[in-house]
């Protein structure tokens, strides 16, 4: 083969490979998006092609809509998903700048205490923590949700936030004090140094509970407080042979995730290659 | 480290740490350890009376309890295996040709994430459309390249379902590692390559040789998520096989026979304490994997940093 030839082979072939990997990732994804739009006849006919005006149809959003409370699950995901985020980060890096700004007896047993969530998963205490909300008076009620989200990324949250808080430099805070700042004071002074951390902790933990099945189906399982997954799951259940309507149901639960992922994607990438090369 | 040395617990530390740690305590930390009590406990309707070691007596020896019991802890591992034998190596692959170069890396690291960023119930769901035999698209594709003979209902068969589900699963997160190797090895510097390259190392050397033993505190990271996540799986399976993980429990994972023993599933009557000897087991296995990890692995790879 000629040297050039053979050089340009190289080049290609991760493309090829790369290429070929993600038609198989995202050919799924895509056809269930363009058969949510299409008639039922279209759907089995020719399930390939893109809607045109002869195939187009929008009768399984409608049933969506009709059939179910889909509204409702957004708005409940999006109460729980945002409520618990602003807690988890707020309180998050107060107990992270605890841990990262003062010696006090117990310091690492704290730390070790709190970090210790982020590998055991909080589902394995699903049984005791039904009969806790049971008690509370807070079984099918988004609070017990938004507790149990808070409780779940709250270790993640701390660990990271505190190495963060770490690497502010301590001139900073010391000037600070010098000038009669209360602690309280020197903790709003910070917070806005580790926002890149902020935005990437948002992210991860954003996405699991947005996502979760589990706890929805247990704690708050009602169709007043059911979130989009379990709203489609549930849903997907009953109209299991309507498939414009399974399409469809797919499709909306999908876009809200994929958009902000997009939206998001720069920052989280860059946050994950920032962390691992500190 | 801390910086400011203080004698006394002054008000504003409690100020800072209580939130977070009440809720923490009272959310994680006691509905765990409360489980854990529990699993000591008998059901006998609503209340519970102590029993030792009972509960988990009957879960491993009973014969009604003993083979779910076995069966989904030999589904998990099933779980895991293809998870480290396709997906972590996949990981690797897409991860290495990301990092060789090329103005497009970020639009396909971009796409190639997406499925990972879904519900695992709606990517369950559109993995059971497209290999429906009544749409056809999986048959159809097969046919295409003139392997439609090979089109079985995978996900119904008792001896292809959980490596089905398995492999959808991978395709879900292998996102996952993807990005964890991807960013281990742009760090690694490029003299160290170049170096080798310049003595006359092929790619696939450099690559075995100078860049995977840099990577190895990656495949422990990359190891433990992917072990702690298969251990705790649910939504994949419940999804697409329901409660009792069909057909004949052939995909019943310790996540499935958690849900069914502690809430119970059609005809079978939930057992709490019985769910919680379950979880405390799952406990204890996820645990052994992480002090394996912490203490064995993590002491024997050193980590450089560049």
């Amino acid at each position: 083969m000629p040297y050039s030839l053979r050089r340009w082979a190289e080049r290609m072939a991760p493309h090829l490979i790369l290429l070929m990997y993600l038609l198989l990732a995202l050919f799924p994804i895509f056809l269930i998006v363009i058969n949510s739009f299409k008639t039922r006849n279209a759907i089995f006919g020719m399930p390939y092609q893109l809607p045109d005006s002869e195939t187009f149809s929008l009768i399984g959003y409608e049933t969506v809509f009709s059939r179910s409370s889909f509204q409702q699950y957004f708005l409940n995901s999006l109460i729980v998903t945002v409520l618990s985020l602003i807690v988890i980060l707020f309180t998050g890096a107060m107990a992270a700048f605890a841990l990262s700004e003062y010696a006090f007896p117990g310091n690492a047993l704290v730390g070790l205490y709190l970090s210790f969530g982020i590998m055991i998963p909080i589902r394995l205490g699903t049984v005791s923590l039904l009969r806790l909300m049971v008690g509370l008076g807070l079984v099918n009620t988004l609070v017990a949700l938004i507790l149990m989200y808070i409780a779940q990324g709250l270790p993640l949250a701390i660990f990271i936030l505190s190495q963060f808080m770490r690497q502010v430099p301590r001139e900073l805070k010391e000037a600070a004090r010098i000038d009669g700042a209360s602690e309280y004071r020197i903790f709003w002074l910070i917070l806005p140094l580790v926002r890149p951390a902020i935005g990437a902790i948002g992210i991860f933990t954003m996405i699991p509970i947005w996502n979760d099945l589990w706890f929805p189906l247990i704690l708050a399982p009602g169709d007043q407080t059911a979130t989009v997954t379990l709203g489609v799951q549930q849903f997907l259940g009953q109209f299991v042979s309507d498939w414009n309507a399974v399409l469809a149901s797919l499709t909306l639960a999908m876009i809200p995730i994929l958009l902000l992922y997009l939206v998001f994607s720069r920052q989280m990438m860059r946050s994950i290659t920032a962390g691992a090369i500190k | 480290m801390p910086s400011s040395p203080t004698r006394k617990f002054p008000a504003h530390l409690l100020v800072f740490l209580a939130p977070a740690t009440a809720v923490y305590t009272l959310f994680m930390v006691y509905p765990l350890l409360d489980s854990l009590r529990l699993s000591f406990f008998a059901q006998n309707g609503a209340s519970e009376t102590f029993a030792g070691l009972q509960n988990y007596v009957t879960l491993l020896t009973d014969p009604l309890w003993a083979p779910r019991f076995w069966g989904a802890l030999r589904n998990n591992f099933v779980f895991f295996a293809v998870h480290m034998l396709v997906q972590n190596p996949l990981g690797l692959l897409l991860a290495a040709l990301l990092a060789s170069g090329g103005r497009a890396r970020s639009i396909y690291r971009t796409l190639l994430f997406m499925p990972t960023v879904l519900s695992v119930v709606i990517i369950g769901f559109i993995w059971q459309l497209i290999l429906n035999p009544l749409w056809g698209i999986a048959e159809g594709l097969l046919k295409a390249v003139s392997l439609g003979a090979l089109f079985q209902p995978w996900l119904g068969q008792q001896s292809t379902a959980l490596v089905t589900l398995s492999l959808i699963s991978v395709w879900q997160f292998v996102g996952i590692p993807m990005i964890l190797f991807y960013t281990a090895l742009i760090s690694i510097p490029e003299e160290l390559s170049e170096a080798a390259y310049v003595d006359g190392a092929s790619g696939w050397d450099i690559f075995w040789r100078i860049k995977f033993p840099l990577l190895l505190p990656t495949v422990g990271i990359v190891t433990i998520l992917t072990f702690v996540g298969n251990f705790n799986a649910f939504d994949l399976i419940f999804t697409i096989k329901g409660g009792l993980a069909g057909p004949e429990f052939a995909s019943d994972i310790m996540g499935t026979l958690f849900y069914r023993t502690f809430f119970g599933f059609q005809l079978q009557l939930g057992n709490p304490t019985m769910g919680t000897t379950v979880a405390t087991l799952m406990f204890l296995i996820i645990l052994s994997g992480v002090l394996l990890y912490t203490y064995v692995w993590q002491r024997r790879v050193t980590t450089y940093e560049f």
